[in-house]
């Protein structure tokens, strides 16, 4: 599967609700990260919107799947539009791909609109690849924002 | 004459019950911007975010666009954040250092404290018929490094305003081993379509976590346990709070729950975090408390971790969790939409994690991506869309009615850990900044 294929298949998993197969992707030392400020180079001493290990990411999974989680269920519908692909960089075992993201999200009678630069590192695995560390800078990430209740 | 005189607004706000509309009618809320936040004691930042001469930032009082700025080594002033010209805000950005704030529409500028200082085309206007500069907020005061202020020429000082919940603030500042906090680590600015006063009658309520985040109890339950000392995952301090809140109810009615005549409330010990509780042995925490020793000695060390006050409410803009170093303001917008600044606080000379503690629990607890906030904003929204419904008129506030205890401090306590007695002062406030 070459980056481009994986990176769709990555968003479809997301909006066809398949997020148990989504978390598959992630390498067990993967990390996902939304950070809060621009250009933001740390993650432990500035707050993050979200800021998982691969533990946390399980959990948040996990919880989004309660039948009493009153934010996520039931899940928003999504899509998830992935553009202008880009390997940044490449070496024996990973690669690095920046990609934008636009994502249009309906829940409660409402539409929301977002858009996020990303950037992943991917390690190949087989003949695809496993996400070691996810990174989707949103434009607003400063701005006023309703809670975050979808995967990116 | 307004359409809410004090006897009408008397039968709105009852003493275990309140009329809808003081959520959903926005002439209400109109009258709650001018009353309201025109009289509180507002909570605007702290002092660390204006350090040198020259320092601002921007906020809102209720709809009062301002300029937090300090003017002078030892006076921070508020400047209400539009031109006398006509009428642009004179500074659009977040925070800054500047000698002048000069208007984008015809240059208009004007110094630290204020004073118009330059007019362009000046020979156009009669002498002595320009405006001498920006409105200043008529009252600024700190208390412990906190900025205050009010719209409000008179009304109470800011200590008596504040009155026991002084404590909390008090609490707040005697933890930090250098004696002094610092607003750091970034902002979360998370919104919601609900009226304001939810969110502040959410953050004392005992009754609610084991529903309203029964999701996120049950993914820490099932969350790797707290590591021991060495082996500890940086998230740690947000699991042992989610497990906190599925605590069993007679925790939650064993809690100490006080109330103030202004209004603000305070919660008592309910917590058993390694990282927050003095004698369970946690290195970090043993490293933090000895640095509290060399400062204070192992008495006035002791006294002032032993003090368990965790939530409190500022009414009617501010709650903050001095233990896990947050503050919260709320901005309200609209009757059916308001916005919340989180804060972090780095206590000065306490080890590095203790810092990076709070950053994990605010992105894990607070933050607008968190799995606990966006139940509560969820649930916001929905108490709006019920409130907005005509077919009954009244919500309930009646839990513990008619058994709060008088304390020798002035403030009541709750007979139990549940009791709405917070909500009731909240409203008893309330009722008394707006009939008068």
């Amino acid at each position: 599967m070459n980056v481009e294929q994986f990176l769709y298949h990555e968003a479809r998993l997301l909006d066809t609700g398949q997020l148990e197969a989504w978390l598959d992707l992630f390498t067990d030392d993967a990390t996902y990260w939304l950070p809060l400020e621009r250009a933001q180079a740390d993650p432990f001493e500035t707050s993050s919107i979200i800021h998982d290990d691969r533990t946390l990411l399980e959990l948040r999974v996990k919880q989004a799947r309660h039948p009493r989680a009153h934010a996520r269920q039931p899940l928003a519908r999504t899509v998830h539009q992935v553009g202008n692909v880009m390997v940044l960089s490449e070496n024996a075992s990973e690669i690095t791909v920046a990609s934008t993201l636009n994502l249009v999200e309906f829940r409660n009678e409402r539409q929301r609109h977002y858009g996020a630069l990303v950037e992943h590192r991917l390690r190949r695995a087989r003949d695809s690849y496993r996400i070691a560390h996810k990174r989707v800078d949103l434009v607003n990430s400063e701005g006023e924002l309703d809670g975050i209740a979808i995967l990116f | 004459m307004s359409a809410f005189g004090p006897e009408r607004l008397a039968m709105l706000v009852q003493p275990d019950r309140v009329h809808r509309s003081v959520y959903a009618d926005p002439a209400i809320f109109d009258l709650e911007m001018e009353r309201v936040f025109g009289r509180a004691w507002l909570a605007l930042g702290h002092e660390s975010q204006v350090k040198n001469v020259g320092d601002y930032f921007t906020t809102r009082m209720g709809r009062e666009p301002v300029i937090v700025i300090r003017k002078s080594e030892d006076q921070v002033g508020v400047l209400i954040n539009r031109c006398m010209h006509r009428g642009s805000i004179v500074c659009a950005e977040g925070r800054g250092n500047t000698e002048r704030f000069v208007c984008p529409y015809h240059g208009w500028s004007y110094d630290r404290a204020g004073v118009l200082r330059a007019v362009p085309f000046q020979s156009g206007y009669e002498k002595g018929r320009l405006p001498a500069g920006l409105k200043a907020v008529p009252r600024v005061k700190s208390y412990r490094g906190f900025i205050f202020a009010s719209l409000a020429r008179h009304g109470d000082d800011l200590e008596t305003f504040l009155g026991p919940a002084r404590a909390s603030l008090d609490d707040f500042v005697d933890r930090a081993p250098g004696g002094e906090l610092e607003v750091a680590g970034g902002v979360f600015k998370h919104a919601y379509n609900g009226n304001w006063k939810l969110m502040l009658e959410n953050h004392l309520d005992g009754a609610h976590p084991a529903w309203v985040h029964a999701s996120s109890v049950a993914a820490a339950r099932n969350a790797p346990e707290p590591g021991k000392p060495g082996e500890e995952h940086y998230y740690d301090i947000a699991v042992r709070q989610m497990r906190q809140n599925g605590a069993p109810d007679a925790v939650w009615e064993a809690i100490g729950m006080w109330a103030t005549a202004h209004g603000h409330g305070y919660m008592g010990d309910y917590h058993d975090d390694s990282r927050l509780v003095v004698g369970m042995g946690n290195p970090v925490f043993e490293q933090y408390r000895q640095k509290l020793v060399e400062k204070h000695g192992p008495q006035k060390a002791d006294r002032i971790l032993r003090v368990t006050l965790w939530n409190t409410i500022l009414y009617p803009n501010c709650s903050f969790m001095s233990q896990f170093r947050q503050l919260r303001i709320i901005h309200p917008i609209a009757v059916d939409r308001s916005v919340v600044y989180t804060y972090s606080f780095r206590m000065k000379n306490a080890p590095p994690q203790m810092f990076r503690d709070t950053i994990a629990f605010s992105n894990v607890v607070n933050g607008t991506g968190s799995w606990v906030l966006t139940d509560d904003l969820e649930v916001y929204e929905r108490i709006q869309k019920g409130f907005s419904s005509g077919a009954v008129d009244w919500a309930y506030i009646g839990r513990g009615y008619g058994r709060d205890l008088k304390e020798p401090n002035g403030s009541s306590r709750g007979a139990t850990g549940t009791s709405e007695i917070f909500v009731r002062a909240q409203f008893a406030a309330w009722l008394r900044y707006m009939s008068q």
